[in-house]
């Protein structure tokens, strides 16, 4: 059964064409992964979803009910953690909980005792949403998503700007609660979170879905296999060998980035490569590629005529 | 419908400003009194109003209708205004409420304040001078739809604001000049002729008059005209304001 379809939607603002065209069906119980980089249109998918924002074209359904045609029953099914720390500086954690709920038409203290134990919020029910720290308030608008059980829960870059350890307890929360049958839409800048928690993934991209995959086929199609080396140079290099220019992503004064293929390219023969060409080598760091770098080989990919 | 869920909005919106009762109940209260004392103080012997009734007792019904006027539409507004700019309205367009229930919250939580600090006033007044209660029922009828009438100016307001300031604008060019000059300190008939028929154009002359007839049994004008116009003026910016809501007129981009 579909937990979300979205077929042709497109939304502009003004002259921003923010969404064109994007057609996407999510299945009940997947754990799926929508990235991309800022202004891909992600946020304004979601809005649409939850009735925040109106879609210009095209139909969005939550569970099988239109979100604009049956919004009450689409909204019951869903429930979204916002980008943003935004909250009610008039309340108590408990209270904002029992107010979210009664919007839904419900009243059940047991399950908010619940949720704030989970989110390890109840030695904190009774304190002003004001007093609360950043990491806290993501636990409180975690707790409102689900305040009225839906089976759809869409969590919006839920972990961007949070600590190792909030993130680590974020990632172990929302693991349980796929694991207790609902189905989650997840957006994220961090493509190592996707890539350990999400069955599939959808990359958006200027409004388009320009992948969408199971996370080992993108995987599988090269994407994440690449690392970037950032090589600091005692003087700036003056001429880059012929051997290592494909590999070359930008050059700054005395910083140089490469760019390698984890299983393809020997950092070893880059190294060699360099000191041959006179360079002093004064300092070396390398991380994991990142969404623009996954935005590139798509690029090259989709260049060189393979499926994206 | 959902009951619950619109209870919920309306519950919270009274909350919201019980929360803050210092400044949203009591302030206006002591402000109004001040008035009374003022005003009374220097214009008791010098302002002739309907006949034998004295000017002081003749302010006390003006003063509670401005208190439900400017009270009823701060509630509203101010709560919009702030919801929109710290972003916490998501709460509230996610969930199943319907136009009509977000409105009837919405109006009904800036009503409930504008009875209350109305009700406040009278109190605190009857305190220092005794006003008759020739027709309550007018009276109440007057207030209900007053607050009801601001408290929806209220949402327009609070929806089409987008910052601040703009809300300040529309509350201190229009919502005060517009019940400063409704006769809550004068009758019309002690304004030369071309103010009198200016003030006819004012909607808030009409609400203070009617209420004021609630209590003396006397007006300026007719109480059935000052409720046609009251009546009017809610019916009409009850159907611009739901259209607003139904559409998300700035709520759903």
């Amino acid at each position: 059964m579909t937990a979300v379809s979205i077929r042709g939607v497109h939304k502009r603002f003004g002259e921003v064409h923010a969404l064109r065209g994007v057609d996407l069906e999510i299945r009940r119980g997947e754990f799926f992964g929508l990235l991309g980089p800022n202004g891909a249109g992600k946020s304004t998918l979601i809005n649409i979803m939850a009735g925040l924002t109106r879609a210009d074209r095209g139909q969005v359904a939550i569970l099988g009910h239109d979100v604009v045609r049956d919004y009450r029953q689409a909204r019951r099914a869903l429930g979204v953690v916002p980008q943003e720390l935004v909250f009610d500086p008039f309340f108590t954690v408990r209270e904002v909980l029992r107010i979210q709920a009664g919007y839904f038409g419900l009243r059940d203290e047991a399950w908010i005792e619940e949720l704030l134990s989970a989110l390890m919020l109840s030695d904190k029910a009774d304190a002003n949403m004001r007093a609360l720290s950043g990491g806290m308030k993501r636990r409180v608008l975690v707790a409102q998503a689900l305040v009225h059980k839906p089976p759809v829960v869409v969590l919006d870059e839920p972990t961007a700007g949070v600590d190792v350890e909030l993130r680590k307890s974020l990632w172990a929360f929302i693991t349980r609660l796929h694991r207790n049958g609902h189905t989650i839409l997840l957006t994220t800048h961090y493509l190592e979170e996707a890539e350990s928690l999400c069955g599939r993934i959808a990359i958006l991209n200027h409004g388009s879905v320009v992948a969408l995959d199971t996370t080992r086929g993108l995987m599988e199609q090269g994407i994440g296999n690449t690392v970037c080396v950032s090589i600091t140079t005692a003087e700036p290099l003056v001429r880059i060998p012929e051997a290592l220019r494909s590999r070359l992503k930008r050059q700054e004064g005395e910083l140089v980035v490469f760019q390698l293929h984890k299983n393809r390219d020997s950092l070893l023969d880059l190294l060699d490569g360099l000191r041959a060409a006179g360079a002093r080598i004064k300092a070396l760091h390398t991380e994991e590629a990142d969404l623009e770098d996954v935005f590139i080989e798509l690029t090259r990919a989709r260049a060189g005529g393979a499926r994206p | 419908m959902n009951l619950r869920g619109c209870y919920t909005l309306f519950y919270k919106e009274l909350l919201r400003f019980f929360k803050v009762a210092l400044q949203t109940v009591m302030a206006p209260v002591v402000t109004a009194l001040l008035y009374l004392l003022v005003f009374a103080h220097v214009l008791e012997d010098r302002v002739q109003v309907f006949g034998e009734i004295g000017y002081t007792v003749f302010l006390v019904p003006g003063l509670i209708m401005m208190s439900v006027i400017q009270n009823a539409f701060a509630n509203s507004s101010s709560s919009l205004i702030q919801s929109k700019v710290t972003g916490n309205i998501v709460f509230i367009l996610v969930s199943p409420l319907s136009y009509l229930e977000l409105y009837l919250a919405f109006v009904g939580a800036a009503l409930a304040r504008a009875v209350v600090v109305g009700l406040g006033v009278w109190a605190v007044a009857a305190a220092f001078v005794s006003v008759p209660l020739e027709h309550p029922g007018w009276a109440l009828l007057f207030m209900v739809l007053g607050g009801a009438v601001l408290g929806t100016l209220g949402v327009i307001a609070g929806i089409s604001a987008e910052k601040f300031d703009q809300l300040a604008g529309f509350q201190n060019f229009i919502i005060v000049p517009l019940s400063f000059l409704s006769g809550v300190f004068y009758s019309l008939h002690s304004l030369p002729p071309f103010w009198q028929q200016l003030s006819r154009f004012n909607p808030f002359f009409y609400m203070i008059d009617g209420f004021r007839y609630g209590f003396f049994g006397v007006a300026d004008v007719h109480p059935g005209l000052s409720l046609a116009v009251t009546a009017g003026a809610w019916l009409a910016l009850a159907g611009l304001t739901l259209v607003m809501l139904q559409r998300g007129y700035k709520l759903r981009n």
